[in-house]
């Protein structure tokens, strides 16, 4: 197994692209995410067998196939826990969680807090589009609460939830948004998020033009780049994730704080503990 | 000390309300008992409170090995009273029993004076409080030790290794409360132990939870998660010590979700990985269990049983999770069930199946119980046994590389991340030979065709079932249950009834050849288990052909199947 990276390797976007047709709509802002991630790549320029891509399930958590990297399609809503696993175990890999709204909020909204708690050196994107489209067209956590759909006649009635501020308040330590609409901008987010020591959490909004069709156009219209430039202060970092208006792009937030990453003490053989045993 | 004894074994509970120090005492008995030559068993039976509920420490002192309870107790030494009504069950005790107690804590409750055992009294309480800093449970075992023939520096030697000859007063303390106990001893008329010939040198004392997690270091486990479960929390404190030491990594997960999915995640980057649970854990991860099947991710999952269903009784045992562990994914999903003969042979199942997931890229389930999970033994060293572990990979440099390519044996060359060339995504979805997901009817009885051949296929050799005795009557049995009855097959041999004991390690996948060669010359056998459905039974009804007469004996927890019931099952069953 070569572990060691080999140096000075350059890489196109096409290194990281696999043969695999993607699943999504035409039009998804989820091929534009595939794209930026595949251009973050080659600008990091990191060896493909060097990447792992890990998802849970939803149109969004196709997302490892249609690389090529290592990859792994998991059970719904456990995809930070199993990136977890890999990232402990392989420090040397470059982990990447690829997640949606129903995916990462709903389904695995605890293991969001805990791995931002933890705050693991991985990367964890989610391509939020505040429906659930591979079920066809149910609501998410981030659903406006009077979106009228066939499980939730009139809306549910029940406020979004607002991720980033969570992200925040359980101790990511990269907070980033952008649109899928600008896709050189998202490329960027997700090398700073890649760059960025410790749990970077990076929400994409990635219209759905099957369940959402007005949202591409609603959202580009509404889009704008942060407004003041980036913060290290959590408190002030938390005021403005606060006031958010949901569509403010950019790093929102970038901190200092140490990664987890535990690490073995000693090489002995497992033979050493016998004498614990013995009387 | 007195002329040395003639009883071989005694059985001893020491029982106590919270606080008592029940359990350290019968750490210590079992300490001073070994250090003289003896072997031994702690069983454990608490009540459901954090602090200061009832307990129970269950000791099984003998010149020979011994691996489970015995029939009854000779001995009960109560601490008091509080609460003992809710062990009766537990406690069996006959007219030729001694009932240990402090006058201070009144009349016996009536369950014990029903047994018909005698009683003697000793004033623990007051002795204690005799010496500064002396402990009514110190006492105790100052007279116990006199009325067994153990010599009361043995118990001093053992409370003084407890407390590390950090805290002299409390020692000379403890020394002090022992001989006051032993002077005051209750005139009982007790066999004494023998003292035997053989010293402890060699032995080793252990609990069936720790040596579960030295079993997967031995083979070759470098990951854990987990979340803590009573009765299996020990395991992972137990690995949370030692895998640092040996190039691994513990993660305490957010849930059982987690940990099965942090276990997976690191086991797909090359580290093989490990989860203990009980059954409410077992439930939770069954979901990702079959994501490990699918994506053909080796690890191991220890299941240390406790009654249920549900909450049930989270500190006894049952062998009632031998369901899920073989039914509970959806889909069809081949996978590997094994279990633990004893205390000691945790060891072995453990490493063993830590060897079965590597060597087939598949979960294994362990099922453990409480009853051996969280019982000591002291026991000749075990047997060093070393599996050739290696997970098989791809030869680099890697070409046209299909993770779940079509081989002979189902079992196909794994990459590992950072192997270039390798580059593979493991997947829930049904997918081909080169992970692609597919809904393509071939691709997916292919690959289920595949993932059953590698489990059928496999050479599982000796292991798979302790086989001893002849006899027309057989026994078939699994698990924890063995022990007990390999005592009372024991017995009934020498009582002139041949039987035949079969006890299964490889639940899943069924051996129907290997059972059948086994049952050869065999016309009727007992199915013994601790369910209260007969689990094991159907179980075996489904895989096996078992054209003999058969008669399902399942017996629910928490009580321990004793030896003298398997006796009972035993000798009936051959006049049958």
């Amino acid at each position: 197994m070569n572990m060691i990276p080999t140096p000075a390797r350059e890489f196109k976007p096409a290194d990281f692209k696999s043969s695999v047709k993607p699943v999504w709509c035409p039009g998804c802002g989820d091929h534009s995410v595939l794209v930026a991630f595949q251009r973050a790549m080659a600008e990091l320029a990191l060896p493909p067998e060097q990447v792992a891509v890990v998802s849970g399930i939803g149109c969004s958590s196709r997302m490892p196939a249609y690389t090529n990297c290592y990859g792994f399609h998991g059970v719904h809503g456990r995809s930070l826990a199993l990136a977890t696993g890999l990232k402990v175990a392989r420090p040397d890999l470059t982990v990447i969680v690829a997640s949606g709204d129903g995916d990462g909020f709903s389904i695995g909204g605890n293991h969001f807090l805990h791995a931002c708690r933890r705050n693991l050196d991985v990367t964890y994107i989610v391509m939020d589009n505040r429906i659930y489209g591979m079920t066809k067209g149910q609501p998410s956590p981030t659903t406006e609460p009077d979106w009228d759909t066939a499980i939730s006649p009139g809306g549910t009635g029940v406020s979004p939830f607002h991720p980033l501020v969570i992200a925040l308040a359980s101790g990511a330590n990269f907070i980033a948004r952008g649109f899928t609409g600008n896709i050189g901008h998202c490329a960027r987010l997700i090398v700073e998020a890649v760059r960025t020591p410790g749990f970077s959490f990076v929400q994409l909004l990635s219209p759905c033009v099957t369940f959402r069709e007005d949202q591409q156009r609603v959202w580009r219209n509404v889009v704008h780049e942060a407004m003041v430039p980036e913060t290290d202060d959590p408190a002030r970092a938390a005021r403005r994730l606060m006031t958010d208006d949901g569509f403010n792009l950019g790093v929102l937030y970038r901190g200092a704080r140490a990664p987890y990453q535990p690490r073995p003490l000693a090489n002995l053989d497992p033979s050493h503990f016998e004498s614990e045993f013995a009387i | 000390m007195s002329a040395p004894g003639t009883a071989t074994s005694l059985s001893i509970v020491l029982t106590g309300s919270g606080g008592a120090g029940v359990m350290t005492a019968g750490q210590t008995l079992l300490e001073a008992a070994t250090s003289c030559g003896l072997y031994g068993l702690m069983t454990r039976s608490t009540g459901p409170q954090i602090r200061g509920g009832e307990a129970a420490a269950m000791l099984r002192l003998s010149t020979q090995p011994v691996q489970c309870p015995g029939d009854k107790f000779d001995i009960l030494l109560a601490l008091d009273f509080e609460n003992i009504q809710r062990f009766a069950a537990e406690l069996p005790l006959d007219a030729k029993s001694v009932i240990i107690a402090d006058p201070a804590d009144g009349d016996m409750p009536a369950f014990l004076k029903a047994s018909g055992a005698t009683a003697g009294y000793i004033e623990m309480k007051k002795l204690a409080k005799a010496v500064p800093g002396g402990r009514v449970s110190m006492v105790a075992l100052g007279a116990l030790a006199r009325l067994i023939g153990l010599p009361e520096a043995a118990i001093v030697e053992a409370v003084a290794a407890s407390l590390g000859r950090k805290k002299p007063e409390a020692v000379k303390a403890s020394e002090q409360a022992v001989l006051l106990g032993a002077a005051n001893a209750p005139a009982l008329s007790i066999p004494k132990l023998a003292t035997p010939i053989s010293n402890s040198t060699g032995r080793w004392s252990f609990t069936g939870n720790e040596i579960t997690g030295f079993g997967v270091l031995k083979g070759g486990v470098r990951f854990v998660a987990g979340y803590p479960i009573t009765p299996a929390t020990e395991i992972l404190e137990w690995l949370a010590h030692a895998i640092p030491q040996c190039g691994g990594e513990m993660v305490q997960a957010e849930d059982e979700l987690a940990s099965i999915n942090m276990i997976i995640g690191a086991s797909f980057g090359g580290a093989p990985a490990m989860t203990a649970t009980a059954g409410p854990g077992l439930s939770l991860m069954t979901e990702s269990l079959g994501l490990a099947v699918a994506s053909e991710t080796p690890l191991v999952v220890v299941d240390v049983m406790r009654s249920g269903p549900s909450t049930g009784i989270a500190t006894k045992s049952e062998q009632s999770d031998l369901n899920i562990a073989v039914y509970g994914m959806h889909g069809d999903a081949p996978h590997v069930v094994t279990a633990p003969l004893s205390v000691s042979d945790c060891l072995l199942t453990a490493q063993w199946s830590a060897h079965l997931a590597e060597s087939m890229q598949t979960p294994v389930i362990m099922l453990s119980d409480q009853s051996i999970g969280q019982a000591r033994v002291v026991v000749d060293k075990p047997a060093d046994i070393r599996f050739e572990t290696k997970r098989l990979t791809p030869t680099e440099p890697i070409q046209d590389y299909a993770r779940y390519a079509l081989t002979e044996s189902g079992v196909s060359p794994m990459s590992i991340p950072g192997m270039a060339g390798g580059q593979y995504t493991a997947d829930g979805l049904t997918h081909n030979v080169k992970g692609t997901p597919s809904s393509q009817a071939q691709d997916h009885i292919a690959q289920m065709d595949k993932r059953r051949r590698k489990i059928e296929a496999f050479d599982y050799g000796a292991h798979w079932a302790d086989i001893d005795g002849e006899g027309e009557l057989a026994v078939i049995t699994w698990g924890s249950s063995t022990q007990p009855i390999r005592e009372g097959a024991a017995r009934a041999r020498a009582e002139g009834v041949g039987v035949k004991l079969i006890a299964l390690r490889l639940i899943s996948p069924p051996q129907p050849k290997l059972l059948a060669e086994a049952l050869k010359g065999v016309k009727r056998a007992l199915v013994i288990e601790q369910s209260h459905s007969g689990q094991f039974w159907r179980y075996l009804r489904a895989f096996y052909d078992l054209d003999i007469e058969v008669t399902p004996i399942p017996q629910p927890g928490p009580l321990p199947i004793r030896p003298g019931e398997a006796l009972a099952y035993i000798r009936k069953g051959a006049q049958a």
